[in-house]
This record gives structure tokens, C-alpha cells and sequence, in this order.
């Protein structure tokens, strides 16, 4: 249960959204802006794998589940794929450029000054832009927002995976902007 | 030197939302409605949080600005904010702030190292549900700024008086998103 009575039943991070919607409403934007909108040369499928690695790395079970279930319809495999991931992205069958990202999203998972040069460089050898950098890097972080939100407030969350992974086709089609605002 | 080609001279996540608008208005947006928008939390005792969590995850340019900010906003309390920041002496403290910035480190350790006994410890100093909201929202919300200033090596001015000039806008003006 809940820390706080957020005087709605929903799971994960709508619990909160929907509890204080001033903020709510802006976190959405947030990551419709980083994980939806199709103006990005990183696919959508990438992007969701970021922030379902991080959320792996955080022990989030609601976001890791809700992303991964989105990167799996994206990537259109199935669970054994994002699940190989997210317990050893550099023996998984993925572009050695989206492994390079994948370090760098797990390096700011553990703090910020734990990029290093070398990582930058290696994703830059494989092809990776200013923007791509940016915004993996953004992404790893806001999931460590995410992350902490959702598990620092004990929010509840399904333990069925197969609901994360029936609900992400819908989701995929509206996108974020009013996920968790609508009951 | 940033890892990427942001605007030379800008500070910390002032360069970086100039260098992707699209995601810095939504950040400058979080940052002043959790930080100024309505909440039983002072925008003080909210900056207090912010610089605490800046400061255990190392983040100079977060911790200086937010530290100058609280300090402004304390006015003749303003010896509160080093107080806490250097995590001595906590006696001028009230008994909530003290339990609010305990959970405050929890979330910055991780969402799951907060225990019932920490909400608990709040409640009875007087933290109602939306105190507990906000302080956790605000402190995974600096996990997200520290990570990003941070993780791509933004510029971090040295010189003290910089920070005490920011600290008086986002004092006065809050977070109005930059123009370039």
C-alpha cells in the first residue's frame, strides 16, 4: 500500500500523477517529449530499452515492466528478448551502438560523474550524435526520477507481466501525454 | 569541457536545456511548480531539500545554486542551509524538516531504501501526505538534474559569488525558462 492515501486505486506512477496532477501533467510531457515523439534518430524501441535498463538497474518492478513491455512491442520480440537485456545488454543481439548508449544510460544510473570520456568517445566511434548522447543521458536520468517516485512513495504495482505487455499497444498508439491523467 | 556542443560560457542545466528546448521547458516547468508552485513546504524549506540531495550526490553546480537560492530565501536563517548541507549541527531544525530530509537521503539512495518507519518519524513530527509528496518528488527530481548535469560534464563555475547572483534570481524570479 501506498505511503500516502493518493485517494485513487491506480498503479505505479498514475497513483501519484493522478493524486497531484499540477506535476503530474508535466511529467508526462516529459517523457512523451524523450521516449514518444517521433522527431529523434534514436527509434522509439531504443529509447524505451534505456529506460527499462535503468529501471531494471534501480529494481523499479513497475517501470522496468511498463518500458520493457513497450520495448518489446516496439522491437516486436518477445519477453526472453528484453529480458536477455536487461541481465547482459553486451552478449545481447543489438547494434554495438545501442550497447555503447547502454553503458553510458548504466553509468548514470549510478551517478552522474560516472560517465567517463571513454565512454563518450566509443558511442561517437559507432555513429552516435550530440542529440543521441543527450538524450540518453536524459532518459537514464528521468528514469532515476521515475524510479524513486514510484518505489519512494511504495506505490502498488501489478505482478502479472503479461498485463504490462497487453496494455503497450494502446499505449504505443496514444502515446504518453495522458497517461495516468485519465481514470 | 561538456561531452557535447552546448553553448559556451552558460552554466550547468542552463546550457543543456539550450541545447534541447523540447526537454528543458518541461524541466524548467517541474522545477518551478514543485519548487514555488503550492505546497505546505515554504519554497525555503523545498530549496532545502533540493540543495541536500544536490549535495549528497556531489553535484557542485546544483548544490551552490539551490544552497544560494535557500539561503536567500531564509533570510536571517540562512545558517540552516550550510547546517544541512554539512550534516552537523541540525538543532535549529524543526523536528518535520528534520524527517522530511531524512527521507529525502532515502530517495537519493534509491525510491526503495525509504521504510515505513521514515514515514512514520514524519507523520508524527507533523508531515502530512502532501509534505511526504513533495518532499519525495522533489528530491528524485534532483536525482534526475544532478545525473544530467553531471552525466554529460556541463560547464561548473568556481567563482562563489556566481552562485550567490543565481541564487538571487531563482530567489526572486524562479524558473523561467532561458531564452538563447
Amino acid at each position: 500500500m501506498a505511503y500516502i492515501d493518493l485517494k485513487n486505486d491506480l498503479p505505479g506512477i498514475r497513483g501519484p500523477m493522478i493524486y497531484r496532477p499540477e506535476t503530474g501533467r508535466i511529467l508526462n510531457e516529459l517523457a512523451e517529449v524523450l521516449l514518444h515523439d517521433e522527431d529523434n534518430t534514436l527509434s522509439r524501441a531504443e529509447r524505451e530499452l534505456i529506460g527499462t535498463y535503468v529501471s531494471s538497474e534501480n529494481d523499479c518492478f513497475f517501470c522496468q515492466n511498463v518500458h520493457g513491455a513497450m520495448a518489446q512491442h516496439y522491437f516486436n520480440s518477445d519477453m526472453d528478448f528484453i529480458d536477455g537485456i536487461k541481465k547482459d545488454f553486451r552478449s545481447a543481439p543489438i547494434s554495438p551502438k545501442l550497447k555503447a548508449l547502454l553503458a553510458i544510460a548504466g553509468s548514470v544510473q549510478q551517478g552522474g560523474k560516472k560517465v567517463t570520456p571513454d565512454q563518450i568517445d566509443t558511442a561517437r566511434k559507432l555513429g552516435a550524435t550530440d542529440r543521441e548522447i543527450h538524450d540518453t543521458v536524459l532518459i537514464a536520468a528521468a528514469f532515476c526520477m521515475f524510479n524513486r517516485y514510484v518505489d519512494g512513495l511504495n506505490t502498488w504495482a501489478p505482478q502479472d507481466r503479461q498485463i504490462y505487455v497487453d496494455r503497450a499497444p494502446m499505449r504505443a498508439a496514444e502515446g504518453y501525454s495522458q497517461e495516468g491523467l485519465k481514470k | 569541457m561538456a561531452y557535447i556542443k552546448v553553448p559556451e560560457g552558460v552554466p550547468g542545466i542552463r546550457s543543456l536545456v539550450q541545447f534541447r528546448p523540447e526537454t528543458g521547458a518541461p524541466l524548467y516547468d517541474l522545477a518551478q511548480t514543485l519548487l514555488r508552485g503550492p505546497s505546505p513546504l515554504s519554497p525555503a524549506e523545498r530549496e532545502l531539500i533540493a540543495a541536500y540531495v544536490s549535495s549528497r550526490n556531489n553535484c557542485g553546480f546544483c548544490m551552490n545554486s539551490h544552497a544560494a537560492a535557500a539561503r536567500c530565501l531564509f533570510g536571517r536563517e540562512e545558517q540552516v542551509v550550510d547546517e544541512v548541507i554539512k550534516e552537523k549541527d541540525l538543532s535549529s531544525l524543526s523536528e518535520k524538516m528534520k524527517a522530511l530530509l531524512q527521507i529525502a537521503g532515502k530517495v537519493q539512495q534509491s525510491g526503495k531504501s525509504v521504510k515505513p518507519e521514515d514515514i512514520e518519524a514524519a507523520r508524527k513530527a507533523g508531515a502530512v501526505d502532501q509534505d511526504i509528496h513533495d518532499t519525495v518528488l522533489i528530491a528524485a527530481t534532483f536525482s534526475l538534474f544532478n545525473r544530467y548535469v553531471d552525466g554529460l560534464a556541463s560547464f561548473t563555475p568556481t567563482d562563489p559569488a556566481e552562485y550567490a547572483a543565481m541564487g538571487e534570481r531563482m530567489s526572486t524570479h524562479g524558473y523561467i525558462f532561458p531564452k538563447k
